[in-house]
């Protein structure tokens, strides 16, 4: 299959795609090869999502598509077109952090950082789905992303702490 | 790395897709899920002209109960899969084996369709399908045909789809109160099977009646071993029965060697896995 990227003008082939991110709408033009993270990045300046591998191994662009976890490096933004996407900038309200986030703060769970972003998000889709999971669950649920630090006691305490404050009531603002 | 240009097609009827899949002709790739075709392309291994996604295609999603079968649609989501409650019901192998896809968020876009379309050698769908004896429906300009597992795989990343076709839905025969059970063997989270055993059993009074069993990524296509099924009917649901049933499993197959194992370590793993798997099912 021959690859002639000299026969287009730039521009020839966008895209009109109107999506919800974080809770504001947007009408953009983009290129249908744009992955949805470099559109929340580039497009958008929502940097908070990162990009951490180039091989959909690592999670770090981990976000939610209609309120389910999916790794934005592996999607394309205009697969969105007409759909909902919840990043790691949206999470918080009013300047009240989300539980999750409060639970990683609180836990010291992370060390560089980099991976944050990601399991955050994925954490929250997780306790969604099992509110009061042990150690091996989250160790599990947690699978599609990876910390370089190799951090990850701290992260399955966070998400542990996150899950029974959440299911105690001790904190409001859980999905 | 960012893809390729493309143009970008997304249809709302498979009509429509057949029509813009013969006017693209070999230029053009169909996206499913994109947990795959994405990954290549950006690291620019595929480089189509032309992407027709399937995503906006609502008939080709979902699980439905057809009387003698369920059908899956092609574009069903593995976590959807692996929720069915019909899935559960009538092929419980099949839903174990779609909980080890990958890892969560991949499981969130990856659907049914795309992962036996790509075929894969170590991808975990097509196992327990050709073990159920499942079907593949495929629409292409003719009119719609159907396949069957044993004839669809064909070798590595290789199907009986034309390219113009597509794989719209799957037919999986219900195995009604049949235990099952995937038994997948990887050494790092989120690997693809070294090597992994689907096997479907019906046991009554400690022993099994009958039994299906297919094995991942021991050779170019996935493999039902029905000798080792003929010599499970009959055999008390007990560890040492099953072990002497299953020995030879592997007798036949030719395993790829790699970085994961040789081939003689994966043709060990099979023993041992099907053993697992088939005790597993049988609840014993």
């Amino acid at each position: 299959m021959s690859v002639k990227p000299w026969r287009r003008r730039v521009g020839e082939f966008m895209s009109r795609i109107s999506v919800t991110v974080d809770g504001v709408s947007y009408q953009d033009d983009v290129e249908p090869r744009t992955l949805l993270v470099h559109y929340l990045r580039e497009q958008l300046g929502k940097t908070g999502t990162v990009v951490g591998c180039d091989t959909s191994n690592c999670g770090a662009c981990t976000v939610h598509l209609d309120g389910r976890s999916v790794k934005s490096c592996s999607l394309l933004a205009v697969q969105t077109d007409g759909h909902e996407v919840t990043t790691i900038e949206g999470l918080s309200t009013d300047g009240e952090l989300h539980p999750m986030q409060k639970a990683f703060h609180e836990n010291h769970a992370l060390q560089c950082g980099f991976c944050t972003p990601g399991m955050i998000m994925q954490s929250i889709d997780f306790v969604q789905d099992n509110p009061s999971p042990s150690d091996e669950e989250v160790r599990h649920g947690l699978e599609g992303n990876l910390c370089r630090c190799t951090g990850y006691q701290n992260i399955v305490k966070a998400v542990q702490a996150a899950a029974s404050a959440t299911a105690a009531g001790t904190e409001g603002g859980a999905r | 790395m960012i893809p390729t240009e493309f143009d970008y097609h997304a249809p709302e009827s498979v009509d429509e897709a057949l029509r813009l899949l013969a006017g693209a002709g070999d230029e053009a790739k169909l996206l499913a899920g994109g947990q795959s075709l994405l990954p290549v392309m950006r690291l620019r291994m595929a480089a189509p002209e032309v992407v027709i996604d399937l995503g906006r295609i609502e008939a080709l999603r979902g699980v439905r109960d057809d009387g003698e079968s369920i059908v899956i649609g092609a574009m069903t989501p593995h976590f959807e899969v692996v929720e069915s409650a019909l899935v559960h019901e009538h092929a419980l192998v099949l839903s174990e084996a779609a909980a080890t896809v990958a890892d969560p968020q991949v499981r969130h876009r990856g659907t049914f369709g795309g992962a036996l379309a790509h075929a894969d050698p170590a991808g975990d769908m097509p196992a327990p399908v050709l073990a159920l004896g499942g079907e593949l429906v495929i629409q292409g300009p003719g009119g719609q045909r159907t396949v069957a597992a044993a004839d669809f795989f064909e070798d590595y990343f290789t199907t009986a789809l034309g390219e113009d076709e597509i794989l719209t839905e799957i037919r999986i025969p219900k195995h009604t109160g049949w235990g099952g059970h995937y038994e997948k063997f990887t050494r790092v989270a989120q690997q693809w099977s070294i090597v992994a055993v689907a096997a479907a059993v019906r046991a009554e009074g400690g022993s099994i009646t009958e039994a299906r069993v297919a094995l991942t990524n021991m050779g170019s296509v996935p493999i039902r071993a029905t000798a080792v099924e003929q010599a499970l009917a009959g055999t008390p649901a007990d560890a040492d029965s099953v072990r002497a049933a299953v020995a030879a499993v592997a007798e036949g197959t030719s395993p790829p060697s790699d970085i994961n194992g040789d081939a003689d370590y994966r043709r060990h793993l099979a023993a041992v896995l099907t053993r697992r798997a088939v005790l597993a099912a049988s609840g014993a």
